[in-house]
């Protein structure tokens, strides 16, 4: 039975203006085109070097994108458009966003109350209490102020903060930077639970190995484009692969040779046609400046002409 | 804990010793330098003229014209600190009666001006910083940029023109109405008098206070909480009560103490438009007829209640913020 398709995004573009030498305006595109549906239960890892930005495309589908940026394509949820007035209504509730960092707590308020979005009922402290006992946390803890938390320990309140509200679709952004290799796991471990009670997971990380070991799915993210959209089995051998930089991000992985290819990932304002990948590919041919499709091939997709 | 709390009080008690000292020191050195001869000033040149060698030398040692600043300053810095602050020269009472009394209309005013200006302003601006931007943010800049940059003693004369001279519904100036037995004066006529002064001087505080209130609710409305609050559905006036207002207010308590020094500051030049019988004016007419002993006790009060302010606001920091109060008590 197909699982019913809790996100699809199709062709994203964001773009933002800005101001260069006075007056005159810019647009620099940061997403390009991107696309990735996401099913109930599962959950699909964007994959990305960092500072690429992807954690555009989580403020993006939450609507809370900066005032200069602009967004393009179309995002569905639940089969319907999810239009600015939409996701108003759905986040927080159906759609919730796990942030990044501890910048995103509020430094003056106690964690129980900032889970609880300063609501104080019965039920919800009967919840709160269901997860931090779930989390193994302390009590206590509700009761202190986010500087008082130690690196794991605000990785769980922050997914807390998704718990609470029975989210349909949760969207991670970066959920394991700065914790070390056994806490990240367990962050990302987190993450598969929620995919196996029933939500879809979107997990945005630059950690392709965490990815592998947790997710279903795996999207490449390149320069602004996605690139390969493969199964996490695809990983399993490099000929199952499908874009040449995925390949060569596996045989970069450590278990895999620790292989690196050279030159570096364009910056967005270089503005190049065709794929931007072609500069460090060696299987790179003329028809590679054209515009290159998305296009389905096998389990997945992969943005290349080969 | 007790310990550096003990530490703590020590420090800020030997600062403020250095501060009035030094403060002492400036104040005098000032008077001194100043180029108002004493007797020109209090007597007046016609009648000087008029008096004989013998009279005009009673005088000077009155004032003290020709003795040398320094046995001057030591002279009274012994009385000082035997906490006597002398005897006003204009007034001829002593220096604490006449500063009770001024003291006690000024407070009025300035209490009144401080917490309507700390109220008002922090109102406004965490509206203005709110809605950034929105028409009503541009109406509160606008007020406040037009203010501050009016000079005080201008408001003062164009409120009493309107309100005293044209409307006639309040008082043009003085603290008590005129004519009227001191036992006869109610505290309602009080009030009536502070009113413009106040009002003066809360209009001025306002915008001060508006505009850093606003400057650190923009600050705040930018910050990654703010922007998680609104991915989790939280509406403006949730994130108004649950972030806006807990994170602005350690800063607005001290500012709202900080500016003490600017409402006494304010108080001297509004006290002298409307003829209101206050410290402020006492500090102008001290120093303008070299009362040595009465300008210096005002310098000095006043150096107290800024440092005051501002310490108050140290420690009431510590008491809002959790990072102060509970990161402090492990250390």
């Amino acid at each position: 039975m197909e699982r019913e398709k809790i996100l699809e995004i199709n062709n994203m573009k964001i773009s933002f203006t800005q101001y260069q030498k006075g007056i005159q305006q810019t647009e620099l595109p940061v997403i390009k085109d991107l696309s990735v549906t996401i099913h109930a239960g599962e959950m699909v890892a964007v994959v990305g070097s960092s500072g690429s930005g992807k954690s555009l495309l989580a403020h993006g589908i939450m609507g809370i994108l900066p005032y200069n940026a602009e967004m393009g394509g179309e995002i569905r949820y639940c089969g319907e458009p999810l239009t600015e007035k939409n996701i108003r209504k759905l986040r927080g509730k159906e759609i919730v966003l796990v942030p990044q960092s501890t910048s995103y707590l509020d430094p003056l308020m106690k964690v129980g109350q900032q889970i609880c979005k300063g609501k104080k009922n019965k039920e919800k402290k009967k919840h709160l209490d269901s997860i931090f006992e779930q989390y193994s946390l302390d009590k206590k803890v509700q009761e202190q102020y986010p500087f008082e938390l130690s690196g794991g320990m605000t990785r769980r309140i922050m997914i807390s903060t998704a718990l609470i509200e029975n989210p349909k679709l949760v969207i991670a952004d970066e959920p394991t930077p700065g914790l070390d290799p056994k806490l990240a796991k367990r962050a990302m471990e987190h993450f598969r639970q929620l995919a196996d009670m029933g939500a879809a997971v979107l997990v945005i990380t630059h950690d392709l190995e965490l990815a592998l070991e947790t997710a279903d799915r795996v999207q490449v993210f390149y320069a602004g484009y996605t690139i390969e959209d493969a199964a996490v089995d695809d990983f399993n051998e490099e000929e199952t692969l499908r874009h040449p930089y995925t390949r060569a991000l596996w045989r970069a992985m450590p278990k895999h040779g620790f292989q690196y290819i050279n030159g570096v990932q364009p910056y967005v304002k270089d503005n190049l046609q065709g794929c931007p990948f072609a500069p460090r590919c060696d299987r790179k041919s003329q028809e590679c400046q054209g515009e290159i499709p998305w296009k389905a091939s096998g389990s997945g997709y992969v943005r290349c002409i080969l | 804990m007790n310990n550096s709390k003990a530490k703590f009080i020590l420090k800020n008690f030997i600062k403020v010793l250095l501060l009035l000292f030094a403060v002492s020191v400036a104040a005098f050195a000032l008077m001194t330098a100043s180029p108002i001869d004493p007797l020109k000033a209090n007597v007046g040149q016609a009648a000087l003229g008029s008096m004989s060698q013998e009279q005009i030398a009673k005088l000077e040692e009155y004032w003290g014209v020709g003795q040398p600043p320094l046995q001057r300053y030591i002279a009274w810095f012994r009385d000082f600190v035997r906490g006597d602050m002398g005897i006003s020269l204009l007034y001829r009472q002593k220096v604490t009666t006449v500063i009770a009394v001024k003291l006690g209309n000024s407070l009025f005013l300035m209490i009144i001006a401080w917490i309507l200006s700390g109220l008002i302003g922090f109102l406004l601006g965490s509206l203005a910083g709110m809605n950034r931007g929105k028409p009503i943010d541009k109406i509160i800049k606008g007020y406040c940029l037009v203010i501050s940059s009016t000079p005080a003693f201008w408001i003062a004369m164009l409120l009493l023109i309107i309100f005293g001279v044209w409307l006639k519904i309040l008082p043009i100036g003085l603290s008590v109405p005129i004519g009227v037995e001191a036992s006869g004066v109610t505290f309602f006529d009080r009030v009536r008098h502070a009113i413009l002064p106040a009002v003066t001087l809360s209009i001025t505080g306002i915008s001060n206070i508006a505009m850093h209130t606003r400057e650190k609710m923009i600050d705040i409305c930018d910050s990654d909480y703010v922007l998680f609050a609104k991915a989790r559905g939280e509406s403006n006036w949730q994130i108004f009560k649950n972030h806006g207002f807990r994170n602005v207010l350690g800063p607005a308590v001290t500012l709202q103490f900080a500016s003490i020094s600017e409402i006494f500051g304010g108080s001297v030049l509004v006290e002298q438009v409307f003829s209101y019988p206050g410290l402020g004016q006492a500090a102008v007419s001290a120093g303008l007829g070299s009362d040595m002993p009465l300008l210096m006790a005002i310098t000095i009060i006043s150096a107290l209640f800024v440092f005051g302010g501002n310490f108050i606001a140290n420690i009431l920091y510590g008491v809002i913020d959790p990072r102060i109060r509970r990161g402090g008590a492990g250390r």
